[in-house]
């Protein structure tokens, strides 16, 4: 067989992403003739593809930390409802944005320790312990809330001065409320982490060979606790983006199945913050033209139909285009210390 | 005591559930030299050396490095101290590069950055400095066994190891590779490492090894040296009675051909051709050996042979018989034994109990089922009978056959495989990774079949096994049958060099 490693890099990695590479180009293209017919509809529905897609490409940075360690995550849904709600509860309370994002991050963070004690140290089944966040979180979220809580304002977005004049580029990019920023931020910053430092290595090991990392000093445990933590702190950032700056109040059941979109996201970017954000950009594209199609009112499509288009979209995409992603070899089994 | 010992361990104790691995274990390894540390599997020469790594925690005894008694609770400790350890399964990370799995737990950076640069040259200074090429590049799971081996003697060489543990390196290498491993290894104790070696095999022992420490069921037998020793006695040390080297068999009897191959051509997974135009056959009551290091197409013709592979052309025919292709039920019936190359993939359900493993091959047939129902009872009572007649040792037929050692594995194996009415057997690596006594036992097994007037296939990696048991031999090369000869008429060295791709032309004794 053709080796595509000792090819030169560039047919390597062309090789390897060629279906992002062609797709991509069609959407560029389809997107330079939509703004010149219609420049107004087109920089909306970008702009808000670059807002659906901020919980989903959370979610995945969540999902995939815990990977990388080999703990499988299916309570990011819980983790976001549940962050989501705690960060309304403190707005109504306290009225400051800034410590209602740190209640729900917190929120997210806890939830992630509960999930990395019932998987690393009791060894429970990680789909059960996931499914035990999912419920729990909407059966707090539903019990606590009253109608009629009213918060006190959402984030709001911050111009980055002459960068939000560029056409297109300026306003779905840089004309942003901050937690769309900081989940741009963080795709860069666990893509370094991941493939740049000790801390990705060591994680990396953790989730491919623990008993190798074992044999080397390496704290498996700890390394798990940490990632899942961390993963569930961004959870709970993509669920306080819910209520603190894409809608402004909860509602119950308010993620909507984002958390396990996340996950199709996590495994259509193979397991890397870089590919996820690719996808959960294309998945925030289709939700944004959904909705423009909805309500543009020129299309005549049931709007149930129309509201289906993100999800198909996530069965076609994981069934056929994903290509063959490997997950971390140990992803989803305890490691026993021998 | 004036003697400055790199390693010293006394009275180590490590009990298990219902087993004591060690049992006040006393051993000591010089300053650059090649200590062996020989038993069977089970003996406690694992246990022992990973309590050394830290790996174990002891019920009781101490370890000391150049004399200084030290205290190692994890791997860390132990590499602190200087000790590295090559496992028998390779603790590498396989989709990580080579420079990736060496570095990690030591990593080196700038700041927070991972500085890959750095520890690629630092690798390649070691290989260059030792005499051991690696890619600091490659990803390891596209490296052969052997690199893959080089790999961790670096990883460990890489965190100054002094004291390096071989825990049986040579059970996964081919005759070449085991000899570049020795030259490896006369390097390091060169340069001051000091080695254990652990290993059941008797001749390397023998060939490498300053001093040979021998363990069985978890105490220590006794130490030599090989100047003062033979493997008939370390063999008797290992398993505690005499043990017979080598078979002891009459001149073959060939009856009539019970299979004869034609022209076979099989191509492997990435559609390449890996056996080409093979021809043989073999008669009732012969051993045919097939030679060759691993990956020469012997895997892909016995699994065509067995039913399993498709092959592009050619014909099996079987007592006279044209047979099908991928149909192994088909081939069962037709007489066909397998021992597979590889016992816990291909040859064993291991969660299922040893009653079921044993009627793998015959549960839809009376009296084992009574239409779709099973006859639970008489699968039983089939189990009861094998277990006794060929030695199994297990504790009951219900256990599954995961928890039982490799030698009682095998030993289900060829009971199930033995116990049908057969005309041919295809035997692949049927001695691997197992210990002197099981390997005597399969061996005579063998024997045992062919002077029953059954056809007998043999494939092996292992010289010794091919030239003592086979009566004739074809040696595969490259997916080509590159000689046929008369086990008799050939020496072990020039078996060796038609397996590395000699001429038939350029071995005197064949022309």
């Amino acid at each position: 067989m053709y080796d595509l490693r000792t090819a030169a890099p560039w047919k390597y990695f062309f090789r390897r992403w060629k279906g992002v590479f062609i797709g991509g180009i069609i959407i560029f293209l389809v997107i330079i003739f939509s703004y010149i017919k219609n420049s107004a509809v087109t920089e909306a529905v970008l702009a808000s593809a670059v807002r659906q897609s901020t919980p989903l490409i959370l979610g995945a940075l969540c999902g995939l930390l815990g990977e990388r360690a080999a703990v499988i995550n299916i309570g990011i849904e819980g983790q976001m409802l549940l962050a989501a709600f705690v960060g309304f509860l403190f707005n109504v309370w306290t009225g400051n944005l800034f410590l209602a994002v740190l209640a729900g991050v917190g929120m997210g963070a806890l939830l992630g320790l509960l999930l990395a004690f019932m998987s690393v140290t009791l060894k429970i089944d990680q789909i059960i312990g996931g499914t035990v966040i999912n419920i729990i979180a909407i059966g707090l979220t539903g019990y606590f809330y009253k109608v009629g809580m009213t918060t006190k304002g959402k984030l709001q977005p911050i111009p980055l001065g002459p960068l939000a004049k560029i056409p297109i580029i300026g306003t779905v990019l840089f004309n942003n409320p901050p937690i769309t920023y900081a989940a741009i931020v963080l795709v860069f910053l666990v893509h370094y982490i991941l493939f740049h430092t000790r801390w990705g290595l060591r994680t990396r090991a953790v989730g491919e060979h623990p008993r190798a990392a074992d044999t080397l000093g390496i704290n498996v445990y700890f390394m798990r606790y940490m990632n899942v933590i961390a993963g569930g702190a961004i959870a709970g950032l993509g669920g306080v983006f819910l209520t603190l700056e894409a809608v402004g109040s909860f509602e119950r059941v308010m993620t909507n199945g984002r958390g396990f979109v996340a996950l199709a996201v996590m495994i259509f970017g193979k397991w890397t913050p870089l590919g996820s954000w690719g996808a959960a950009l294309l998945f925030g594209l289709t939700s944004a033209i959904q909705t423009q199609l909805q309500f543009g009112g020129k299309v005549n499509i049931p709007h149930q139909f129309i509201g289906m288009l993100p999800y198909l979209l996530t069965i076609v995409v994981l069934a056929g285009l994903g290509g063959r992603a490997r997950p971390p070899a140990a992803d989803g089994i305890p490691y026993e210390k021998e | 005591m004036n003697e400055t010992f790199a390693l010293e361990v006394k009275n180590i104790t490590k009990r298990f559930p219902g087993v004591l691995a060690n049992d006040r274990v006393d051993f000591n390894l010089r300053k650059g030299e090649i200590h062996a540390l020989l038993g069977e599997n089970g003996a406690g020469k694992s246990t022992l050396m990973n309590v050394i790594y830290g790996l174990y925690t002891p019920d009781d005894g101490e370890i000391f490095i150049n004399n200084q008694k030290v205290e190692i609770h994890n791997p860390h400790d132990a590499i602190h101290a200087g000790i590295g350890m090559v496992h028998q399964h390779f603790m590498l990370v396989p989709v990580f590069t080579v420079v990736e799995n060496i570095i990690l737990g030591s990593e080196i950076t700038k700041r927070t950055y991972l500085d890959l640069n750095t520890a690629s040259k630092k690798v390649k200074q070691l290989s260059h400095d030792y005499g051991l090429v690696v890619d600091p590049d490659a990803v390891v799971e596209d490296l052969p066994v052997g690199i893959q081996q080089r790999v961790e003697i670096v990883k460990a060489l890489f965190r100054d190891a002094k004291i390096l543990v071989l825990d049986e390196p040579t059970a996964v290498l081919t005759p070449q590779e085991v000899e570049d491993l020795f030259v490896v290894m006369r390097n390091l104790t060169e340069r001051g490492v000091s080695i254990v070696f652990i290993t059941h095999k008797l001749k390397e022992v023998l060939e490498i090894a300053d001093r040979i420490t021998v363990m069985r069921r978890g105490k220590v037998v006794g130490t030599t040296t090989p100047s003062e020793t033979s493997e008939a006695k370390l063999a008797e040390m290992m398993v505690g009675r005499e043990v017979l080297l080598q078979v002891e068999k009459a001149p073959a009897i060939p009856g009539d051909v019970v299979i004869k191959v034609s022209d076979l051509v099989i191509k492997d997974e990435r559609d390449l051709v890996v056996v080409k135009d093979v021809s043989f056959d073999i008669r009732a009551g012969e051993i045919l050996g097939v030679a060759g290091v691993q990956g020469n197409g012997q895997t892909e013709l016995v699994e065509t042979l067995t039913g399993l592979r498709q092959a592009e052309s050619g014909t099996i025919t079987i007592n006279g018989t044209i047979m099908p292709f991928q149909n192994p039920r088909v081939m069962i019936e037709a007489g066909i034994a397998h021992i597979p190359e590889d016992r816990m993939k291909h040859g064993l359900v291991l969660p299922y109990s040893v009653a079921d493993n044993l009627v793998l091959c015959t549960y839809y047939r009376p009296p084992f089922a009574r239409g779709i129902e099973r006859n639970i009872r008489s699968v039983y009572d089939n189990s009861e009978r094998l277990i006794e007649q060929f030695d199994i040792r297990t504790p009951s037929p219900l256990v599954s056959a995961g928890t039982l050692s490799g030698g009682n594995q095998q030993k289900v194996i060829v009971a199930r495989e033995l116990s049908r009415e057969n005309h041919l057997l295809i035997a692949n690596q049927p001695t691997r990774g197992l210990d002197v006594g099981s390997i005597e036992y399969i061996h005579k097994r063998l024997i045992e079949m062919r002077d029953s007037g059954i056809a007998v296939l043999l494939v092996s990696a292992e010289l010794d096994e091919i030239k003592s048991l086979a009566d004739r031999i074809i040696v595969m090369y490259q997916g080509n049958i590159v000689a046929t000869v008369d086990a008799d008429k050939i020496s072990r060295s020039e078996l060796g060099l038609l397996m590395a791709g000699s001429q038939v032309a350029n071995i005197p004794s064949l022309n």
